[in-house]
């Protein structure tokens, strides 16, 4: 019995932890979107099911499991089926080299635990894929839907996805040259001082990697494959009860997820700066539980941005969409990923 | 049938790349064509390629029932043309009645008509602003803009007892009239509508999203407006200056200051600002109305038209034989044809009225501003992408109540 199930339990511990947390982050999310849009439209929102109709997402989940699950006659059963699951798993695929938090330190357990549930070296990469993968979700149920109108919203979640992902990995490589690392945990770390932020050293990136952040999560003002004036609800028109349901909390992850993305690149991720940490004397776990706190206010900032956006603005048109991503945000991220080269090179002494 | 059979079907047939064409059914059941529209698309892409406009979901043949009721009784139906702007309809069908009858009604009745008829044009521009909003994303306008009408159809509830079919006119004066507090509430009304409509536009006008997807989006040249007949905002979007409040007056719109927004190119921005200086403009006019509105009667004084007041009928002969009359048989216009066209929320509303001096018309035939003016969609959505098709349909501002009738 040489096998170690240590770090196995120690996975799947944390595994279910996030996955709870990513959950409940949904759940709290649909709230906050509904009470902040109420907040915002003048109208009351969910207030009926417990405190404030903090309660209202649990009763929401529970209607999506008692709806009947309809499966129209002319749709591509497997792919129709495999479509919502896809989402989901790529959405909540791309958390895992996110970290949120440093390590935590047990008795029982000899070697400290990184608060990330994968510290790959290619994390940024990782996160990618999936969050390109995810677009096959969304492509497929448009397809197999096979209804016009969400073959259209599926046709265009996958130009504009594939439009902005490149500014969207122009965004990560303009962090990427800087960090010379693609390591989540290492670029987190550079930024431990709040000057070093990388949001001073490359805005435009910045920039680009919140509208292509957007596009991908396929939010207002971005949500055109949806779009339900235009095309009923785009690719999921088709879809009811629980695979509805699924696509519904996979645009959520990826809200969560393009959030947390963000401020693990730009905005110090779950650092503290060494001097606060000095002047509160947090150490061992309460600094990794602070870490998690900090990380999770500023996760919570963004994901509010998100809905104070979707709340105020129009939406695009097609092709305003795509010369916005080809000849607006892709020019600016090879500016940066340029300066942020020279930026390597040069090592300004004020920075 | 064979042959059916193996016919593919059109919007999937791959084997042909020149022209690969998807034909869509854009309603009548759609979130964006404002009821019961349906328009047959065919899309090369994204890119509209034909439009077929369907209409007639929604007919319920009110030319044919005029003629089945009493003068009277038809204006129940008027509301239901555009539901959203009740008010105006009843307005122009009892002008035109009135019109036939030659009888005028007096100031403080034509005075509470106008107000009434720019309350309704407001409420009316604010569904659109709102719904247009909708389609185009911005959801929060719509909240804005459906709460300020809510407190309209408070107003509207108050002085006529229903909130939207209203059926508030009378041939010869009103149903109702209105109080000193009522009057005192529409002023409050517009104190705090001014500021919501800044806001709302502040949310638009100069926003770059909304302005990239109405600018030089469905654009309606001045000739060709004139040519298809469109009126109201439509009309004076693309530039041309014709209101019937200013061109053919009627009421006591002559006595009233207030301007005429025109657009220049005719785009959906342009029918935009166009609508959203009108509800200033139905402000300006609105206030003017509850400051100058008379004391005194609100009637015609006309017994063989309007209903006399209930103590009349129950302390006089004359009061008692005009009721049972007016009630029984109706009034009777002389021999005899009218046209009379008001300037409603949505373009000229007219009314053509036959009558061969019996108790409902010979003929009625119903203008309604929304049917003529949605026959200029096939025009600007050619060669546009979906997302405008809803863009224009949503500037065009069809009720599909008044278009189908």
């Amino acid at each position: 019995m040489d096998f170690d199930f240590m770090p196995l339990i120690v996975a799947v511990v944390k595994v279910s932890v996030v996955v709870g947390a990513l959950f409940g982050g949904v759940s709290i999310m649909t709230w906050v979107e509904r009470r902040g849009s109420a907040i915002m439209q003048l109208r009351r929102g969910p207030n009926r099911v417990g405190p404030f109709g903090l309660f209202q997402p649990i009763a929401d989940g529970l209607k999506f499991f008692f709806k009947e699950d309809i499966l129209p006659p002319f749709v591509h059963k497997p792919t129709f089926i495999m479509a919502p699951a896809i989402a989901l798993v790529c959405a909540m695929l791309a958390f895992a080299v996110i970290p949120f938090g440093g390590s935590l330190n047990f008795e029982f357990f000899d070697e400290a635990i990184p608060l990330v549930i994968a510290d790959v070296d290619g994390g940024v990469l990782l996160l990618m894929a999936a969050a390109g993968m995810g677009v096959y979700g969304i492509m497929l149920a448009g397809w197999s839907s096979n209804n016009k109108f969400s073959q259209l919203g599926g046709l265009r979640a996958a130009s504009q996805v594939i439009s902005y992902e490149l500014a969207l990995g122009l965004g990560v490589i303009s962090v990427l040259v800087l960090a010379g690392s693609m390591r989540l945990v290492e670029i987190v770390q550079m930024q431990e001082q709040f000057l070093h932020w990388n949001i001073f050293r490359a805005p435009l990136g910045f920039l680009v990697l919140m509208v292509a952040g957007f596009a991908e999560t396929n939010r207002l003002p971005f949500d055109l494959p949806e779009a339900e004036s235009e095309l009923v609800g785009g690719y999921h028109t088709e879809y009811s009860s629980m695979k509805f349901s699924m696509f519904f909390m996979a645009e959520y992850i990826a809200m969560i997820t393009s959030s947390a993305l963000l401020v693990t690149l730009y905005l110090g991720g779950y650092s503290i700066p060494p001097r606060v940490v000095e002047l509160f004397g947090l150490q061992g776990n309460l600094l990794a539980f602070a870490q998690m706190g900090v990380f999770v206010a500023k996760l919570a900032c963004f994901l509010w941005f998100f809905v104070w956006i979707r709340w105020s603005l129009p939406r695009f048109r097609f092709d305003q969409l795509m010369q916005i991503g080809w000849k607006s945000l892709i020019p600016l991220g090879f500016l940066q990923v340029i300066a942020s080269a020279l930026f390597v090179i040069l090592k300004p002494e004020w920075f | 049938m064979s042959e059916a059979l193996n016919q593919k079907s059109p919007g999937f047939d791959s084997s042909d790349h020149e022209n690969e064409i998807i034909t869509l059914n854009m309603g009548p059941s759609h979130p964006a064509t404002h009821g019961v529209l349906r328009l047959v698309l065919e899309l090369d892409g994204e890119i509209v390629r034909s439009c077929r406009p369907d209409l007639g979901y929604l007919h319920r043949g009110f030319e044919k029932i005029a003629e089945n009721k009493t003068w009277q009784q038809f204006m129940a139906w008027t509301d239901r043309m555009d539901y959203l702007a009740p008010i105006s309809n009843n307005v122009g069908y009892a002008l035109a009645v009135e019109k036939l009858l030659g009888i005028d009604v007096p100031p403080r009745c034509k005075d509470l008509r106008v107000i009434l008829c720019e309350l309704s044009r407001i409420s009316a521009h604010m569904l659109w602003l709102g719904t247009h909003a909708l389609d185009l994303g911005a959801m929060t306008v719509f909240f804005y803009t459906y709460q300020q009408r809510e407190m309209l159809y408070d107003l509207f509830e108050e002085i006529t007892g229903a909130r939207l079919t209203t059926t508030t006119v009378r041939i010869g004066g009103m149903a109702r009239d209105a109080s000193p507090e009522w009057l005192k509430k529409v002023g409050e009304f517009l104190d705090r509508f001014v500021p919501v409509l800044d806001d709302c536009e502040r949310l638009l006008t100069r926003n770059r999203i909304w302005m990239g997807r109405t600018q030089d989006v469905g654009v309606l040249s001045a000739e060709d407006a004139v040519a298809m007949g469109c009126t109201g905002p439509v009309l004076r979007g693309s530039g041309v200056e014709w209101d019937l409040r200013r061109a053919q007056p009627y009421l006591s719109y002559p006595d009233y200051d207030f301007e005429i927004p025109v657009g220049s190119i005719g785009d959906c921005y342009d029918r935009y600002l166009v609508r959203v200086e009108e509800m200033r403009q139905s402000v300006r006019i609105v206030r003017q109305g509850l400051e100058h509105i008379p004391e005194g009667a609100l009637n015609a004084d006309a017994p063989k038209v309007v209903l006399p007041p209930k103590e009349k009928v129950l302390s006089s002969m004359e009061g008692l034989i005009h009721h049972f009359m007016i009630l029984t048989e109706g009034i009777h216009p002389p021999q005899g044809e009218v046209y009379h066209g008001i300037e409603g929320a949505k373009g000229e509303i007219g009314f053509f009225l036959a009558s061969d001096g019996g108790p409902s018309a010979y003929r009625c035939r119903l203008r309604t501003g929304a049917f003529v003016n949605l026959q200029a969609i096939e025009k600007m959505v050619l060669g546009s992408m979906i997302a405008d098709v809803v863009t224009i349909v949503g500037s065009l501002d069809p009720v599909m109540g008044e278009v189908d009738r």
